[in-house]
């Protein structure tokens, strides 16, 4: 039974293309744990680490050399807004993965690693089937640091937390482990449209 | 009303066991007709079992914030989830000197780790430096004063970015090089020194573009980027 504010109206907004407990913004926040670093693509490099230990760097040449798609996506923040049919540039994490010659056999979940010791957690399956990018511009322009510029991952079907900005790292991983937020009680999984904020909803 | 468009609210919440400065909580509006908005909001208070206090700054044009600061009234309730967050976060228990940086409301947490380290009789050096448009824009002003006269190693810098006081030292205007104490200055160890427990923690709290610069300019000064914690909160919605 929920607990009724006397007196207040709100927007009565209900939109459909927003997930529960979302309000929309045109505005595009910026949410981080830290200062903006500051990354140049000259010594760029994403470093995928497979379940023996073993890492394949690749530079910014090889991923600029890959497959690009080009997406319209909505985005939803744990801090509770959502911004609809943002455009962005980008390569699949299956091509990324691919070129290295990931080995997949009994791969479940990914730690994504960023420049500064972020880390989030993902199943293997999410990033795959044109569902997540390594994006590297947004609205037609190369992606701002403040926005995780020069590349972030992009998974927007899963809150905004689990595309992490700057990253560096897809460490290949037959067991889930809890990333940075969600080693602070957000939800290891983070469905918007579930409303999966914390752990335990 | 702490200032003509922020109140400090408080709130008994029964089963409420605390939490820790710089944590905030989610807050749920439901009106009589079953829409519902929420909306997430810093804690001002230290930990206080039972009691949730916020102090929420009225946003033109939002949706919840109008509704918390001007037509709420005693008596009245709301759904509240927390406390959520553990990054932002200080203990009287953390090693090293303390250096906060507040925008506008982004004031909030931080005054919850001024209060802790007051009410644990601590003696880790903070410094506040607090930006906000004019004096009449300044949260808990009574309140920091007395603070700032008690506490010998508690410094308050109150920087104006529109419009400052008559007999203000500094030309009213946005966060400069030149604000930013360093490392080392006022505080105990040189950074590259200095083992990294004694390192100044830096907790910056404001909206987006004024985190942005702060942090840029704490760099700057030769804070190390992982001694810098940051909170941001973006505009709350079109």
């Amino acid at each position: 039974m929920a607990v009724v504010s006397r007196g207040f109206g709100g927007r009565r907004q209900v939109d459909p293309q927003v997930p529960p407990g979302q309000y929309r913004t045109d505005d595009f926040p910026v949410l981080t744990a830290g200062p903006t670093p500051l990354i140049g693509t000259v010594n760029w490099t994403l470093d995928v680490t497979g379940v023996d230990g073993a890492s394949h760097s690749v530079s910014w040449q090889q991923l600029m050399a890959l497959p690009v798609e080009d997406v319209t996506v909505d985005l939803h923040c744990v801090t509770k807004w959502s911004k609809l049919g943002t455009r962005w540039r980008g390569v699949p994490v299956a091509e990324v993965l691919g070129a290295v010659g990931a080995d997949l056999e009994g791969v479940e979940y990914v730690m994504a690693h960023s420049h500064g010791g972020y880390t989030t957690n993902l199943p293997l399956r999410d990033l795959l089937h044109g569902q997540a990018w390594v994006a590297f511009e947004f609205d037609g322009s190369a992606l701002a640091a403040a926005h995780g510029g020069p590349a972030r991952l992009l998974v927007p079907h899963l809150y905004l937390w689990k595309s992490a900005k700057w990253v560096n790292g897809l460490e290949l991983l037959r067991e889930d482990r809890l990333g940075f937020w969600e080693n602070f009680g957000y939800h290891p999984y983070g469905d918007p449209w579930r409303e999966q904020r914390y752990a335990g909803d | 009303m702490e200032t003509r468009s922020a109140r400090t609210l408080l709130f008994s919440v029964p089963d409420w066991t605390g939490h820790d400065p710089g944590q905030h909580v989610d807050l749920k509006l439901t009106s009589e007709d079953g829409y519902s908005a929420q909306r997430s909001y810093s804690l001002a208070s230290t930990s206080s079992p039972g009691w949730v206090e916020l102090t929420v700054q009225a946003v033109p044009g939002g949706e919840a914030s109008p509704y918390l600061v001007d037509t709420m009234q005693p008596g009245d309730e709301l759904q509240l989830r927390g406390p959520i967050g553990g990054w932002f976060r200080w203990t009287e228990d953390l090693p090293g000197p303390v250096l906060l940086i507040a925008g506008g409301s982004g004031i909030v947490p931080l005054m919850a780790m001024v209060r802790r380290r007051i009410e644990s009789g601590v003696a880790t050096p903070f410094h506040l430096s607090y930006v906000a448009r004019t004096p009449d824009h300044v949260i808990y002003t009574n309140e920091l004063a007395t603070y700032a006269q008690r506490c010998s190693d508690l410094t308050i810098e109150r920087l104006y970015t529109r419009a400052g006081l008559p007999d203000g030292r500094r030309t009213p205007g946005r966060l400069a090089l030149a604000d930013i104490p360093g490392p080392s200055s006022a505080f105990s160890a040189d950074v590259a020194t200095a083992p990294r427990t004694s390192r100044t923690r830096v907790y910056v709290c404001g909206p987006t573009g004024f985190v942005e610069n702060a942090a840029r300019l704490l760099q700057e000064r030769g804070h190390a980027a992982d001694a810098i914690r940051t909170e941001r909160f973006g505009p709350t919605g079109s």
